[in-house]
Formats: C-alpha cells, sequence, structure tokens
C-alpha cells in the first residue's frame, strides 16, 4: 500500500536564513499514529505547517493521499485535519458556529449530526451555543481539535496537542485518538514529552535540529536502542569491586549496597549468567535484583550525543 | 471553485456587521447629517447654484463616496486583519481554499456592507434636501463599482499591515485628503488651473464626478474616463492581491 504522507528531500530555510529543515523522508502510512519527537525549536512545527499549506518549503516535495501538498493543494488539503499548537479562534463566535465555518471552508454543509457526536466526544455538547471566549483554556483546545475533526478528515495533525492540557483533557484527548485510529484516520503528533510518544504512538521519529534522526516502530526502536539495567543488591557493604568482576563494568553505590549491571536486551549473550557465577564466587550474597528497560529519553539523549 | 466556502466566509463576516449593526451604522448616518447641517442647511443656504444644482444636493454624492470609500477600506481591511491578528488565519491556509475564494467572501462581505450604508445614507439625505436622480441605474452601478474597488484596496491594506497603526494609518493619511480633495463639497472647475491639474491625478476624483453625473447629468470629468479610471484602479487592487498570493508575500514564511 503507498503511503498516505510521503515526504521527499523536504528542506526549510526561513527569511532570516536559519535552516529549520535539512532535507527530511519520511512515508507515513495510513491508519498509524506517528509521534514526531524532539526538543523545543527542532523543526516540529515547520514539518507539520508545510504538509498542512502554513509555510512555504526551500526545496522538496511533500504528498498526501497521492496529492502534491502545492499542486494538488485542494485535493491534499481536503484530506487534512490540523490542530494548530497555538490556540487561534474567533472570539465572538459560538462553538456550534466555529464547527459550521470550518466544515464551509472545506466545502461541505452543515451535518448536525456529525457536528453533535463529535462535541459530545469532546464533552463539548454543553457549549455548543457557547462563544468561545468565554471558554477555558482547555475547551478552547477542544474546540480546535473539534474543528479540525468536523471536515472528516483522514489524517489528523496534532502539534503538541499535551502542551498546557489538564490530565483529564489529556487521558480525553488520548481516547479520541484511539478511537480515530480505530476508524481508520492517520495521525501525526508532536511532542517533547517521550512519555507521550511512548504511550500512545505506533512509530515514532526522532527530530532534532532540523534532521530526522530515525524513524522506527515503538517496539524496535527500544529493542535496537534498548540497553536493559540490572540493579543487584547485597546484603553486606563493598569497600570496593571485587577485582574478579572487573570485566563487567559496574557501578556501586555505596548508600544501598548496589551494583548496577547494563547489557544489550537483545544482545547474543548477555552475560548474566556468568556474573552471577562470578558474584557468587566472590562471596556476595545478594538480596534483591531488579532489571529495567530504558525509557525513550535514555535512547534520545543517546542518539543526540552521537550525532553531535 | 469552492463556493461553500465563499458562503462561509461571507455569511461569517455578516454576522460580524449585523452584531453590531447599529455601531455599524449610527456612526456615519451621524457624521452624514451633521455635514447636511452645516454645509447645506447653513453654509450652502449662501452659495449659489453648482451645475444649476443646489449646494445642500450637489454635496450628496461627494458625502456618499466618503462614507463608502472609508468604510469599504476599513470594512476591508479589519475582516482580513483580524484573524491575521488572532492566528485564526491559520484555517484560510489549510483549508481547500485560493485566493479566489478567500478574496469574493471577504470583499464581497465587505463591499456589501459599505454598499448598504452607502444606500442608507442616501436615504438620509432625502430628510435634509430634495433632489432628483437622474440616473438610477448608473448610479447604483457606479455605486457598487466603488464599493468592491476599495474593499480590494482595504483587503491589500489589511493583508500588508504588520500592526493596528498601519492598518489605520492609510485610511487616515491618504484617503481622507483624497477624498476631500477630490471635490466632494466643490466642483473642480472651481479650482485655479494649476490646481485642476493636479487634481486629475487624484482617483478619487473620477469616482466623485462620475457619481455626480448619475444623480444630475453635470460632470467635471467626461463619464467615459470616470468608469476607465475605476476599472483601471480594481484590475490594478487585483493584480496586486493575485500577486501577494501566488508569491506568498506577507502570507506565507
Ligand atoms: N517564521 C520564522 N522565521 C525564522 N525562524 C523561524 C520561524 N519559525 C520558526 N523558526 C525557527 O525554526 C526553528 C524550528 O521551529 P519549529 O518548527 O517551530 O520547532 P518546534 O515546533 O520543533 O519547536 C526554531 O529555531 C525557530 O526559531
Ligand atoms: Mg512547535
Amino acid at each position: 500500500m503507498s503511503p498516505i504522507v510521503s515526504i521527499q528531500n523536504l528542506s526549510k530555510q526561513y527569511a532570516s536564513g536559519f535552516q529549520a529543515l535539512k532535507n527530511v523522508d519520511l512515508d507515513i502510512e495510513e491508519g498509524e499514529i506517528l509521534a514526531l519527537l524532539g526538543p523545543n525549536g527542532a523543526g516540529k512545527t515547520t514539518l507539520i505547517s508545510i504538509i498542512c499549506g502554513l509555510v512555504n518549503a526551500t526545496s522538496g516535495a511533500a504528498k498526501v493521499g497521492g496529492f502534491d501538498v502545492v499542486d494538488d493543494f485542494r485535493e491534499a488539503r481536503s484530506l487534512i485535519g490540523l490542530v494548530p499548537q497555538e490556540i487561534a479562534l474567533e472570539p465572538f463566535q459560538t462553538v456550534n458556529d466555529a464547527l459550521r465555518f470550518t466544515r464551509g471552508l472545506f466545502g461541505k454543509r452543515q451535518d448536525d449530526a456529525l457536528a453533535k457526536s463529535i462535541l459530545e466526544k469532546l464533552s463539548l455538547w454543553d457549549k455548543r451555543d457557547t462563544k468561545t471566549m468565554e471558554l477555558s483554556g482547555g475547551m478552547k483546545r477542544r474546540v480546535l481539535i473539534a474543528k479540525a475533526l468536523c471536515h472528516e478528515p483522514r489524517v489528523l495533525f496534532l502539534d503538541e496537542p499535551t502542551a498546557g492540557v489538564d490530565v483529564e483533557l489529556r487521558k480525553e484527548m488520548w481516547d479520541v485518538v484511539r478511537q480515530l485510529k480505530a476508524d481508520g484516520v492517520t495521525i501525526i503528533l508532536t511532542t517533547h514529552y517521550i512519555e507521550e510518544a511512548e504511550e500512545i504512538a505506533d512509530r515514532v521519529g526522532v527530530i532534532h535540529n532540523g534532521e530526522l534522526l530515525l524513524v522506527e516502530k515503538k517496539a524496535t526502536l527500544m529493542q535496537r536502542m534498548g540497553k536493559r539495567q540490572m540493579r543487584i543488591e547485597l546484603m553486606q557493604q563493598l569497600a570496593s569491586i571485587p577485582q574478579s568482576l572487573a570485566s563487567y563494568n559496574l557501578d556501586y553505590t555505596a548508600d544501598d549496597q548496589t551494583l548496577t549491571y547494563s547489557y544489550e536486551a537483545n544482545g547474543e549473550r548477555t552475560g548474566i549468567a556468568a556474573l552471577f557465577a562470578d558474584l557468587s564466587k566472590a562471596g556476595l550474597i545478594l538480596r534483591d535484583v531488579e532489571t529495567r528497560q530504558s525509557s525513550l529519553e535514555d535512547i534520545f539523549v543517546g542518539l543526540v550525543e552521537d550525532k553531535s | 471553485m469552492n463556493f461553500q466556502a465563499v458562503k462561509s466566509i461571507y455569511s461569517f463576516e455578516m454576522a460580524r456587521f449585523f452584531r453590531t449593526l447599529s455601531q455599524s451604522l449610527i456612526s456615519p448616518v451621524l457624521s452624514t447629517s451633521l455635514y447636511f447641517i452645516v454645509f447645506g442647511a447653513a453654509i450652502g443656504s449662501r452659495i449659489e447654484q453648482i451645475d444649476g444644482v443646489s449646494y445642500g444636493a450637489f454635496i450628496v454624492p461627494g458625502l456618499i463616496m466618503l462614507s463608502v470609500l472609508t468604510q469599504s477600506i476599513s470594512n476591508a481591511s479589519f475582516g482580513i486583519y483580524f484573524p491575521k491578528f488572532l492566528g485564526s488565519i491559520y484555517e484560510l491556509h489549510t483549508a481547500p481554499v485560493s485566493f479566489v475564494e478567500i478574496v469574493l467572501g471577504y470583499v464581497g462581505a465587505a463591499a456589501t456592507k459599505s454598499a448598504l450604508i452607502g444606500l442608507v445614507i442616501l436615504a438620509t439625505a432625502t430628510f435634509f434636501v430634495d433632489f432628483h436622480i437622474l440616473h438610477p441605474v448608473a448610479m447604483l452601478a457606479f455605486l457598487l463599482l466603488t464599493c468592491v474597488s476599495f474593499s480590494l484596496f482595504g483587503f491589500i491594506i489589511g493583508v500588508w499591515s504588520k500592526n493596528f497603526e498601519q492598518l489605520q494609518m492609510v485610511p487616515l493619511l491618504v484617503i481622507t485628503p483624497l477624498v476631500f480633495l477630490g471635490g466632494s463639497f466643490y466642483s473642480i472647475s472651481m479650482l485655479p488651473p494649476l490646481w485642476q491639474t493636479v487634481t486629475l491625478f487624484n482617483p478619487v476624483v473620477y469616482l466623485i464626478s462620475g457619481f455626480r453625473w448619475a444623480f444630475f447629468g453635470a460632470a467635471d470629468i467626461n463619464i467615459g474616463l470616470s468608469l476607465a479610471m475605476i476599472a483601471l484602479f480594481m484590475f490594478v487592487c487585483l493584480g496586486i492581491i493575485w500577486w501577494t498570493f501566488k508569491t506568498g508575500y506577507k502570507i506565507r514564511t
């Protein structure tokens, strides 16, 4: 199946001379949830903005549903819904009118049943006749999401959807996202929170300084890049790590009498069996053992360090 | 062509107008009434007829134009500047619309509003002076043409303005003098020859002269030339808008 979003060699240099994107290639499959993960200023918004028509690329091309976002902008944009990073709403418009306006821009007549179901899903139904300026920040963000959904897009872009959002709305938003995915909508979200990518995404693209460092299935990424750590708590204090254990590169923290061993989770040999044998030969008695998968944070930090 | 989008923009803009209907109408009607009282009744009674028309009636077309020009520009420039200011303009950029739909929606609404205001002022004028419109169809055509072309001009100002000061600068510093010096209150033929020539570089002169011709059948400038100048102005505005959108200048980064 051909990808729903296809980005080829996309670069962006702003008028200021700043190079915000550097030769980005990316294919997004229909129906997946892709998280673009990167620190502030990485170029996430720029990338999304080019696909959605807010920013002109300096070079390269982007296609949505096979349509070029510049040459066939009508067809391409008809497929796209965008929830922008910043809240921007007409203050005097009611929630209902805001949805009607957006749907109209996309060439569609008001569909009351659809509007109702979207508003209900986002807990906005009670507020349908309220002016947007009278809503709280979280409510405004819901309106932005409702607007992006009201023309039935096949691809939804969420730019930092959880910035400044409370726990409840965040949970609701993820419910909506999962529901949309079940309906076959492709979702691209940006975030600088690793937990968020970890929680919701099928694939993760790591972007830094305008470069797409890698795109991987979340599980693959964790496996390929992930180190495991084993924490071994001892019964006794150590003055120093015994010579016989030197080859394992153990870390010792005296506070909690713990040795830490790092190993490749999916390596040929983990070395765990040998380590245990050597520990017992050295006469050390274990109280507790715990293993931990490295988080995306560790992976991300590792990647950025590799590059620079 | 996405007509639903044009309708969407148009009705949203008109809703804004009707929401503030009293404000939108009171100020132009009030200021025009004051002009009639001061210039028409008080001063005008001491001024002799111009081209066989009483002074009070003579200034009617000019006064309507004065309001229509200012309203067209401020409505259209505000209409497109406000979403830019709020950031909600992202919707226009990400929707399947081209500049054609955007211009039709915003300029169409702005022109409708100022035409309505022009007609209300015309109705107000009948309370103060007696006059007869010689060519009503031509009068309406001139009115609409003016509304459209100056709404286009206002749209350009709105797109190009970076802040509210710039938004108000052009109407204040350019339009008001052009209108006052454009023969709203006098006939060009009353000026010394040198100033008559200078005046011909003022586009508003052609508008007011043509509009006045539709009322009274007499004009400073040939009616064909008036029409040609308005059409030229309109096409220049359309050209600038087309170029602005095509290059993304001031619109896309
Ligand atoms: N209009 C602009 N002109 C110049 N530089 C810009 C503009 N917009 C964004 N940038 C710069 O481009 C870089 C990437 O920005 P952005 O795409 O917003 O990053 P992110 O969304 O990942 O935080 C930032 O360093 C930002 O300062
Ligand atoms: Mg951003």
